[in-house]
């Protein structure tokens, strides 16, 4: 399994930077994987350019444990390490939920649940308005965070509109009260193309994230079995 | 003839949506009908998401992000309350333009009861650092307005009603129009109750301004008018008593009297026509000058 904690290991190291040496936040542990297979090797962005028309969107819908995004958005140069320092901090512009109007690379922001896969249908809509086919928009949310019902909603409008250029990606870190699984028939259900995969497992993650059916949109569940 | 307002809403997203490849619809359910030619001629920028208030509202947002100016749509209570978090962060806190126009004023649906009313909606949007409000009071002051705001890259509230005065002004945002003047006070007449309000002062020594943006508010004609000792009576078609910040805040440089002739703060378990609620709230002809009597102690 390429489980590498070798190539996370600068990205952790900046997220020290940013949280302390104490242990981290459930939140942000269990997103690391995904985001850095998505910022490493799926998504198509620039950090010097980072409104690129032809870029891919990425939302972090849950807004919490963004440590692990603004490590790796700094990783790959979208601002300055030193940035991390300042994590919530007066001088600082990293809250501990993202905003975009502060952060290069950030597409929304975020905090309050069930805000972001809506907006990513609006902006998965918009780029096929004006007829960019390639761009896909990612949106992250929590097992727990679909307990809002908004996401329903949206759940229910996008195999509607066949946005086969929206992916959502949901972190399955067992949080929610009323869990989440079975995915495939949950999600399935709806009209979506499900993939289950192990959350800490880059290839599969890769996999599955780089898939895009032609007629509906996906969905990639990465399982992270809760800490004991 | 009721209905001028949603007409001359949806013939102008309409014409929008023709003119500007960066125009936006999205609805859910309501006033589909009067929207279908724009659904089938653009489809891909106009669109009927269901029902389903707090995803319309975020949709636009993903629109507006984009660089498209998007205009949402339902009757107050679902567009202004019910979807109130996604208009103060998808657009207030975001910095995201877009256009929200309601129906149905406080209770123009007086026979379905207090689940169809907003008279709280426009102190719900005021409450969202940003966000414009705009109440026309007549059919043919809804397109001039909207055209005005649409793509100007900030939020705006458009709240329209099946209620209208007798006759259209000639209105633009963050301004009021002098309608007639005297001297004992000045009545800020908001929307729809223009001609209801000249109608309850016409032997009254008053000023009466005509309001359609109730932000940006036009201070500066408040100012020219009110006098040294302001004496300010807003007529206002929602809960009464939310045109006062805006007018305490044109006026904080003077000593001031306010009084808010508005929608009686009580739920509404009453049926019946606009008219019979408006006497029952107090915004009929007579219950307006019953109360502005109240309110110049005569």
């Amino acid at each position: 399994m390429d489980t590498t904690s070798d190539a996370l290991a600068p990205v952790r190291a900046l997220i020290a930077r940013a949280t302390g040496d104490q242990k981290h936040e459930d939140s942000t542990d269990s997103t690391v994987d995904v985001l850095w297979v998505l910022y490493d090797r799926v998504l198509r962005v620039d950090p010097t350019d980072p409104h690129a028309e032809w870029r891919d969107r990425f939302v972090l819908s849950k807004g919490h444990g963004p440590a692990s995004l603004y490590a790796i958005l700094a990783d790959k140069g979208f601002f300055p390490a030193d940035w991390l320092d300042r994590f919530m901090d007066r001088a600082g512009r990293l809250g501990a939920h993202p905003d975009r109007t502060q952060v290069p690379g950030i597409e929304a922001s975020t905090g309050s649940l069930g805000h972001g896969l809506p907006i990513a249908v609006g902006i998965a809509l918009a780029l096929r308005a004006k007829g960019a086919g390639e761009p896909r928009v990612f949106v992250l949310v929590g097992d727990a965070e679909l307990n809002e019902g908004s996401n329903w909603e949206a759940i229910l409008l996008a195999p509607y509109l066949r946005l086969d250029n929206l992916t959502l990606v949901a972190i399955d870190n067992h949080s929610s009260t009323i869990p989440m699984a079975p995915w495939e028939a949950r999600l399935g259900s709806f009209g979506w193309d499900v993939a289950v995969v192990d959350g800490r497992d880059h290839a599969a993650l890769e996999v599955a994230l780089a898939r895009r059916p032609t007629d509906r949109p996906t969905a990639v569940v990465a399982d992270i079995p809760r800490r004991a | 003839m009721a209905d001028r307002m949603r007409v001359a809403f949806a013939r102008t997203a309409r014409a929008l949506l023709d003119e500007d490849p960066r125009a936006a619809l999205v609805l859910a359910e309501i006033s589909e009908h009067y929207l279908t030619d724009a659904l089938v001629r653009h489809p891909e920028r106009a669109i009927n998401v269901g029902i389903m208030e707090a995803t319309m509202v975020g949709v636009a947002a993903g629109f507006a992000l984009e660089g498209f100016h998007p205009i949402a749509h339902s009757i107050g209570p679902f567009i202004a309350e019910r979807p109130f978090e996604q208009l103060k962060l998808d657009f207030g806190y975001q910095g995201l333009g877009g256009t929200f126009v309601a129906i149905g004023g406080s209770y123009d649906y007086s026979t379905e009861g207090g689940t169809h009313h907003a008279p709280g909606d426009v102190a719900a949007m005021l409450s969202i650092p940003g966000m414009e409000v705009l109440v026309p009071g007549h059919g043919y002051e809804v397109e001039p307005l909207l055209r005005e705001v649409y793509a100007n890259g900030r939020p705006t509230y458009l709240r329209t009603s099946s209620r209208a005065n007798a006759e259209a002004s000639a209105v633009a945002v963050g301004r009021m129009e002098v309608l007639r003047r005297g001297d004992l006070a000045t009545i800020v007449a908001v929307g729809p109750l223009a001609t209801s309000t000249l109608a309850a002062v016409a032997d009254l020594d008053v000023t009466v301004l005509y309001a359609t943006s109730v932000r940006p508010f036009d201070a500066a004609t408040l100012i020219a008018v009110a006098g040294d000792r302001p004496h300010v009576i807003a007529v206002e078609p929602f809960y009464d008593g939310t045109m006062v910040p805006m007018l305490a805040g044109a006026l904080r440089h003077v000593p001031s009297r306010f009084d808010a002739i508005g929608v009686t703060r009580a739920f509404i378990h009453d049926y019946g026509t606009p008219e019979d609620l408006d006497a029952k709230v107090g915004l009929d002809v007579a219950g307006i000058r019953r109360r502005v009597l109240a309110a110049l102690g005569t």
